[in-house]
């Protein structure tokens, strides 16, 4: 077992999570733009089936084959089906699938039927990779808080479950992959609300009990900024009284008065986002970095979107 | 005079006319709060017993209805909690949440033929692995739920909030899909050497890679779930259509929950145009977290612009206007100007593109809803409600 190394794209395999909605996509992205720019030769992978990842790099259907989509820089989006049939040719020589017709048919009930081959075909397929030094980096942008641990976990559940035979020799380097610190980790994404800070606690707390697998870092992003330091605020609230916002008004057009609550919504919006960032940085172990993304006036979607964000985490620590 | 014709209201007209009320969108827009707040209005204005059936645990949700918890049996928000929100309800506010593994073994107990198959099937490890984790079966297992309240009459309305999958649709397809799922030939023919022990398992290639690759004790649990649930086959299909008729059928209807970020729209718009396509009947969209009207406005871009412009003269115009002005304002004053301007310029972008995103969203309703960003999580049944009366206008 491997020590954690201080740079977090210096692991091997790194597992992007988070609340829907927290922006998982764009940050996996974003990092792994920044992890090609470095030189490094960087996989990023999309598992769930409807996501859009391709938008964040700027290419469009994402296959299971990857695609360099820029220097270095290679996006695939997982289809398990397609893994297993890769899985069946490297691994079990069997060159035949013709032959295995009913086993590709009855694929998806036997998927369906266990829970944990879908799960496994997508770790093992990414622990191969990362196995077969084929990257430096491999990213995924992984599934939501509610379903990842049960991917992350699948590989010692089905051991358990598989007590012979091949699967259970694969199991065994997957786990060794996955639980040590030096080549795995997984990246918490939340924004600052109740509902994924929330979510972000439970699932260190799940990933802690639930599996052996390190949690790099916590990437709190679309953090609103703050407006003004203390003294300026001061200043503002002189500002917000009836005859001074009169005053704006007859100096800067009828829309002055406008400005200013622009500016009280943007206060009152940026000090609950803080009370949530207050929480999560008090629940997290001192030693595990929390990087903020500032949140993206311009542009929210898109390559342009991921682009800023790389270029901000290049700056954190990381 | 005649009167005007009554226009169609919206929400609250849904929630009085139909029994069942599905709220659905991606994860992170607010479905199980909008879920809430409609039952709430509807438990307080409408009267009637009203259930509100979320799969979300959130331990917030919980305690803004004045509950410690609750779980997967259905629980009265007590009189007090709406005393307490100065509201004095006509109805009854329930809420359940879904417990997945419950809920089947709930099933399990009441499909199962005879006692002997029914512990057999809560005691393989399969059925214990595809109860927690299934994603599929968390589909099915809420709609199978809801299914069994609407039948058994207890409410006037259930409000239900989908499972947070990705694809806001796979709850849809959930009951077709066990129906076919145990309706395959494919199946049977998986588990027929289990069945009849007269083929030897390594005779047949297929047989003999899966037996390679997973080992013989997990395909016969495979296979002895299989068997077990065959069994039940027959009750399995017949609810699975019945729980499709009732999403389909006259007294349903579907509330798209949405933000205006780009994601959750594009999922949203995704969303209702299945629903039509599919002849489902779309209730109301409503749209969360939306800036305030304010920030579109063209005199406030040309303020911000002004103060940008100049804002030392700006500045020296307001000192000159407020003598009283105290001396550290001064100090600050030209900076603070130029912030709230470029703060202002900044959510001028984002409003904007909201307004667009919403233009775009509203083409496919008939009823749209907004709800304001809000500063404030909501703490109590008083914030619900104050999120329902935005939704009822």
């Amino acid at each position: 077992m491997g020590v954690a190394p201080p740079n977090l794209l210096d692991r091997r395999l790194l597992f992007v999570t988070g609340k829907g909605g927290v922006g998982k996509t764009t940050i996996a992205a974003a990092l792994a733009t920044l992890a090609a720019e470095q030189g490094r030769r960087t996989l990023v992978c999309e598992v769930d089936a409807k996501g859009n990842l391709g938008e964040f790099v700027g290419s469009s259907n994402l296959k299971f084959q990857p695609r360099e989509v820029h220097p270095g820089l290679f996006a695939m989006h997982m289809e398990t089906e397609e893994s297993l049939k890769e899985y069946l040719r490297l691994q079990l020589r069997v060159p035949l699938l013709s032959r295995l017709g009913p086993l590709a048919r009855t694929f998806d009930f036997v998927a369906t039927a266990a829970p944990g081959v879908k799960e496994i075909l997508t770790i093992g397929k990414l622990a191969y990779e990362v196995r077969e030094r084929n990257y430096d980096l491999v990213i995924v942008d992984a599934s939501a808080t509610g379903h990842v641990v049960g991917e992350l976990a699948s590989p010692v559940a089905m051991s358990e479950l598989v007590r012979v035979g091949v699967v259970r020799q694969q199991t065994d380097w997957m786990i060794e992959i996955l639980q040590d610190p030096a080549t795995t980790g997984v990246v918490i994404v939340t924004t600052p609300e109740e509902m994924p800070v929330n979510e972000t606690l439970d699932l260190m707390g799940r990933l802690d009990a639930e599996t052996d697998i390190d949690i790099a870092a916590v990437i709190a992003n679309r953090v609103l900024p703050e407006l003004f330091n203390r003294g300026e605020e001061e200043t503002f609230e002189q500002l917000d009284q009836p005859e001074a916002r009169a005053t704006l008004a007859e100096v800067v057009g009828e829309g002055g008065p406008d400005v200013i609550d622009a500016a009280r919504l943007a206060v009152s919006l940026r000090r609950a986002s803080a009370t949530h960032l207050t929480t999560l940085r008090s629940k997290l172990p001192a030693n595990l970095s929390l990087v903020y993304v500032p949140y993206q006036f311009t542009r929210t979607h898109g390559m342009r979107t991921t682009r800023i964000v790389a270029e901000h985490l290049a700056q954190e620590v990381l | 005079m005649a009167r005007k014709p009554v226009p169609i209201v919206g929400i609250e007209q849904l929630a009085a006319a139909k029994e069942v009320l599905i709220s659905t969108g991606s994860g992170g827009v607010g479905k199980t709060t909008t879920a809430a707040a409609i039952g709430a209005m509807a438990a307080a204005q409408l009267g009637g017993k009203v259930l509100v059936l979320t799969v979300d645990p959130a331990r917030r949700l919980a305690n803004a209805l004045g509950l410690a918890r609750f779980g997967n049996t259905e629980t009265r928000v007590s009189s007090e909690a709406f005393e307490e929100a100065g509201v004095e309800p006509r109805g009854e506010l329930w809420v359940a949440m879904l417990d997945t593994k419950q809920s089947w073994d709930d099933l399990i107990r009441q499909h199962a033929p005879d006692a002997a198959t029914r512990d057999a099937i809560l005691a393989n490890p399969l059925y214990k692995n595809i109860t927690g984790k299934f994603i599929q079966g968390h589909d099915y297992v809420a709609m199978e739920r809801l299914y069994e309240i609407h039948q058994s009459g207890r409410y006037d309305l259930i409000v239900v909030d989908t499972p947070p999958t990705r694809n806001a649709i796979d709850f849809l397809d959930a009951p077709d899909r066990m129906a076919d799922f145990f309706s395959s030939r494919l199946l049977r023919w998986l588990i027929a050497p289990y069945r009849s022990r007269v083929i030897g398992l390594a005779s047949k290639p297929f047989y003999s890679v899966a037996d390679r690759v997973l080992g013989s004790q997990f395909l016969s649990d495979i296979a002895e779930f299989f068997i077990l649930f065959q069994s039940m086959y027959d009750g399995f299909v017949e609810r699975a259509r019945a729980v499709t008729a009732l999403l389909e059928g006259p007294n349903t209807t579907f509330v798209v929950v949405a933000t205006l970020e780009a994601a959750p729209a594009r999922e949203a718009e995704f969303f209702m145009r299945l629903l039509d396509q599919r002849d489902l009947p779309l209730g109301a969209l409503v749209l969360n977290k939306v800036l305030p009207g304010e920030l579109l406005s063209e005199e406030g871009a040309a303020a911000a612009h002004r103060i940008l412009a100049g804002p030392s003269d700006v500045a020296a115009s307001l000192r000159q206007a407020l003598p009283d002005l105290e001396p550290e304002a001064i100090d600050h004053l030209d900076r603070v100007l130029v912030e709230i301007s470029e703060n202002f310029v900044n959510y001028q972008i984002v409003a904007k593109r909201e307004n667009e995103q919403r233009a775009e969203l509203s083409r496919h309703a008939a009823v749209v809803a907004s709800v304001p960003v809000l500063d404030r999580d909501v703490a109590d049944l008083s914030g619900l409600l104050r999120i329902g009366e935005h939704l009822w206008r």
